[in-house]
């Protein structure tokens, strides 16, 4: 093995990641006193919040009456009822300050005529309890996510947070079940950095590049999940993979759900707004896993549009073209560059895309990661916070609702920041660091750097798609679940065969695409074991075998640990808090999911 | 006797030529700038006539796929795809674009030339070294400045004042019109070329914005703001569609009304 030397930092909190939820975090954590960096693979405003587009929710009540209740009980029944109770409310009810946080940091928000937020119609958001569809995603036409990171992005300088760009972060410092750190890959000088820290907070995102077509960012390779794997902690609820419903055809491109909230509707080939049988009250409002799965039922009988009858059509041509142009031009210049389609003119060609990982790793309200250790489900991991799309909290449960990320990155970035203020001391005294917690980070490097096998990384991550793809989509059978362990088993095995042509230490991509594509596979194999596993039908995990919720033997989160020398995954469980926060409102009782 | 000479790396050499595969119907030759950092030698062109056939509409879906098919070394930085991120700006052509919006069809003649953006230092193949642009985004200090004690809830700001911000705050960072500024290219140390200034003024502009004068004060300088001799480029190339040669001018008049 070739000699690496590290190049040593000490801060009181290191925050993996600089998207929404980590630059909440870290620029909470700076306005703290606690001495804070923050380290991303790539410049903070390219991270993929944004490209989040149509909002982000919260009861302000701008457009009418709202309650942070309403918002509860949609989240939970958009979760079915597999979202943590607790969290939700702390969600729900933190939802309408963080909003207004933003707003004074500049965001630059929509407004109503009266110079207030505007606030837009979204999926499965409803008044007084599932009424009718409300309007409470707060919007900046649709381009929110774009203008929240680049205002977090100028508030984290205004708050003096030090940022370490275009660093790839390698593995977490673990000293006994104790996190101390990360390391990290600085691209442009090709150094090695060891981050010594109290507390480490992942805000990695997702790993929607495990599948082949995503609306995910090349970069969304959960660069954190696949630490905490290594690290021999479980992931929770890795079965649960949102498709969005329009993502461009062909391109895999997201048209926000707020196309729908504007008015926008589906047809099938018949020209039937078909959504209206399956959601009669919310229609093309329904949340995305039923929109999804209807998609997919109009596709495999026979009703999809095209030559090859295998998409469906948004419809946005019967919009007032000002209203086009004032709430949804991205999506317009989007569906003008990748369909060749003038919005104003003709549908839009589109089908359910992966989009969102409501797994991740399993964290309490106060981001603090977790794990069960023996009779202990809820056992905190020291030193390890973990917020945004990486974490599961559990928010969002089966089935994210559309613009609930956006405020689970800040409210939860928020309330790391806190925890981490309450929990420890600024400048106190840390350990010495030994070789042995990192010599092991520096032997995965030095064997993909050298890896020179017969199978390059490309070729075997599109086996890794391709399997992802076909046997862990919108339907899924114990059949094609089976398959896909089979189909991933072996991705695993040829993993010893990899291999890389650069060699070089600076700015070697080939190499960074091989230590994503490690860390993808680990997420991958838990995502199909985990399917597999689960035999009932629970928000986005559409089990054909099993079409029905299973309460009594399901409702409970998977936890997931691999084995990353043979690929074999432990399967353990946690209980669903099904109890809330507060006695502000009653637990939310098990019911029937119907739109 | 004064010495004159070229800056190291500036003579870039004829390199590898990667011939298309068999049975390619349709093939498109593209001409990459490649440099090695760690190597000896100077930058040098390589040429990959690519099946284009087995490529997506997109500059960068060639370059993924040179990536993985052809030449793994290829180095270059991409990240959403679908032109909001700003990552994979680069000279395509002779012009500045977005690799994943720009079409390579749209490139006339039979080569399409890539290289990095124009008169940043070269990291690596076709990733520049941006320090500079981000140090320079940061002096402007691209927050809200308020002192009147926050409301409770938002700030009131009407349609017409939020619309001032259309046309500004779209800007995705992405460097391409700053790099393919001239006058940038002669004074980019001190000049703070026209992605900055642009978010200079989109701050200016903003009705809840308290520190107007600050603002403009810290402009008022011979090389941060008025080395903009409205050449035009910045506007011509940016891949969002956004002018900021007019927010540059937007912000000489409002120092110019101030003395007035």
């Amino acid at each position: 093995m070739a000699s690496y030397e590290f190049i040593d930092h000490q801060f009181d909190v290191v925050v993996v990641g600089a998207g929404g939820s980590g630059l909440r975090a870290a620029l909470g954590c700076a306005a703290a006193g606690l001495k804070t960096a923050c380290i991303s693979k790539v410049f903070p405003t390219r991270s993929h919040t944004v490209a989040a587009q149509g909002g982000i929710s919260a009861s302000l009540g701008n457009m009418g009456e709202d309650d942070w209740r309403w918002h509860m009980y949609d989240t939970v029944k958009g979760s079915d009822w597999l979202g943590d109770q607790d969290a939700i409310e702390y969600l729900c009810r933190n939802a309408p300050a963080a909003v207004y946080e933003l707003e004074h940091w500049g965001v630059p928000f929509s407004r109503t005529a009266d110079g207030k937020i505007y606030q837009r119609a979204f999926g499965g958001m409803t008044r007084n309890y599932g009424e009718a569809p409300i309007q409470r995603t707060c919007a900046a036409a649709d381009r929110t996510g774009h203008a929240m990171l680049h205002t977090m992005y100028g508030q984290a300088l205004a708050k003096n947070t030090e940022f370490f760009i275009e660093y790839f972060a390698l593995d977490l410092i673990m000293d006994e079940g104790t996190c101390r750190g990360v390391t990290a890959w600085k691209l442009d000088d090709g150094t090695l950095h060891r981050f010594q820290a109290q507390l480490v907070i992942m805000a990695t995102g997702g790993y929607g590049r495990a599948y082949l077509n995503a609306t995910s960012a090349h970069t969304c390779t959960g660069d954190g999940g696949g630490m905490t794997l290594r690290a021999g902690l479980p992931l929770q609820d890795m079965e649960f993979v949102q498709f969005h419903p329009t993502g461009i055809y062909g391109a895999g491109c997201l048209i926000t759900e707020g196309a729908r909230g504007e008015g926008g509707y589906l047809t099938n080939s018949e020209g039937e707004r078909f959504m209206e049988r399956y959601a009669p009250t919310v229609k093309d409002l329904a949340p995305r896993d039923m929109v999804s799965r209807a998609m997919t039922i109009e596709i495999r009988e026979g009703r999809g549009v095209g030559p090859k009858k295998d998409h469906i059509f948004l419809h946005l041509d019967h919009l007032d073209p000002k209203v086009l142009a004032a709430r949804l031009p991205g999506i317009s210049e989007s569906a003008k560059v990748f369909a060749g389609v003038d919005v104003t003119r003709e549908p839009i060609p589109v089908l359910p895309t992966v989009h969102y990982n409501m797994g991740g790793i399993p964290t309490n309200f106060f981001s603090e990661v977790v794990t069960r250790a023996g009779d202990n489900p809820d056992q905190v991991v020291p030193g390890l916070m973990a917020v945004g799309e990486a974490a599961c909290v559990s928010v969002h449960g089966a089935n994210r609702l559309g613009s609930n990320s956006l405020i689970d990155l800040v409210v939860f970035g928020r309330s790391a920041a806190l925890r981490a203020a309450d929990t420890i001391k600024a400048g106190a005294k840390q350990p010495v660091l030994q070789p042995a917690h990192t010599d092991g980070h520096l032997a995965r490097l030095d064997k993909l750097r050298h890896a020179n096998g017969s199978t390059p990384t490309s070729q075997l991550r599109l086996e890794m798609q391709r399997a992802m793809q076909e046997d862990a989509a919108v339907f899924r059978t114990g059949e094609s679940m089976a398959s896909g362990v089979q189909r991933l088993q072996k991705v695993h095995d040829q993993r010893p065969d990899l291999k890389v042509t650069d060699r070089g230490m600076i700015w070697n991509t080939d190499l960074v695409e091989t230590l994503e594509f490690d860390n993808l596979v680990g997420q991958a194999i838990t995502t199909v074991v985990g399917a597999h596993n689960r035999q009932e039908s629970r928000g986005a995990h559409a089990h054909e075998d099993f079409p029905d919720r299973d309460d009594k033997t399901w409702m409970k989160h998977t936890l997931t640990w691999f084995d990353d020398a043979s690929g074999k995954v432990k399967i353990d469980y946690r209980p669903v808090h099904d109890y809330t926060m507060t006695n502000d409102i009653a637990p939310i009782p098990p019911k029937a999911r119907v739109y | 006797m004064v010495q004159l000479a070229l800056p190291k790396n500036s003579r870039v050499t004829r390199g590898q030529h990667h011939p298309a595969p068999a049975g390619a119907k349709r093939v498109k030759t593209f001409k990459v700038y490649r440099y090695d950092p760690e190597g000896n030698g100077n930058p040098r062109w390589d040429t990959y006539d690519v099946d284009v056939d087995a490529c997506g509409p997109m500059v960068l879906d060639v370059l993924i796929h040179i990536k993985n098919t052809i030449d793994p070394t290829l180095a270059f930085r991409r990240s959403c795809r679908e032109g909001v991120c700003g990552s994979c700006a680069m000279n395509i052509g002779g012009n500045n674009h977005l690799a994943c919006t720009h079409g390579w069809e749209e490139t006339a003649g039979k080569d399409c030339v890539i290289s990095p953006l124009p008169s940043m230092p070269v990291l690596k193949d076709l990733v520049p070294d941006l320090t500079m642009f981000y140090a320079q985004y940061a002096s402007i200090e691209p927050w809200l400045h308020t002192t009147t004690p926050e409301p409770q809830k938002e700030w009131l700001q009407s349609p017409e004042d939020r619309e001032k911000l259309d046309g500004l705050y779209e800007c995705i960072l992405c460097a391409c019109c700053t790099t393919s500024c001239p006058s940038y290219w002669w004074n980019g140390d001190r000049y703070l070329g026209p992605a900055t200034l642009l978010h200079a003024y989109r701050w200016l502009i903003d009705s809840r914005d308290e520190a107007t004068g600050e603002r403009l004060d810290a402009l008022e300088d011979p090389f941060k703001l008025y080395r903009c001799h409205t050449i035009m480029n910045c506007a011509q190339v940016c891949p969002k569609g956004l002018n900021p040669a007019k927010a540059i001018a937007e912000v000489k008049k409002m120092l110019a009304d101030r003395i007035v």
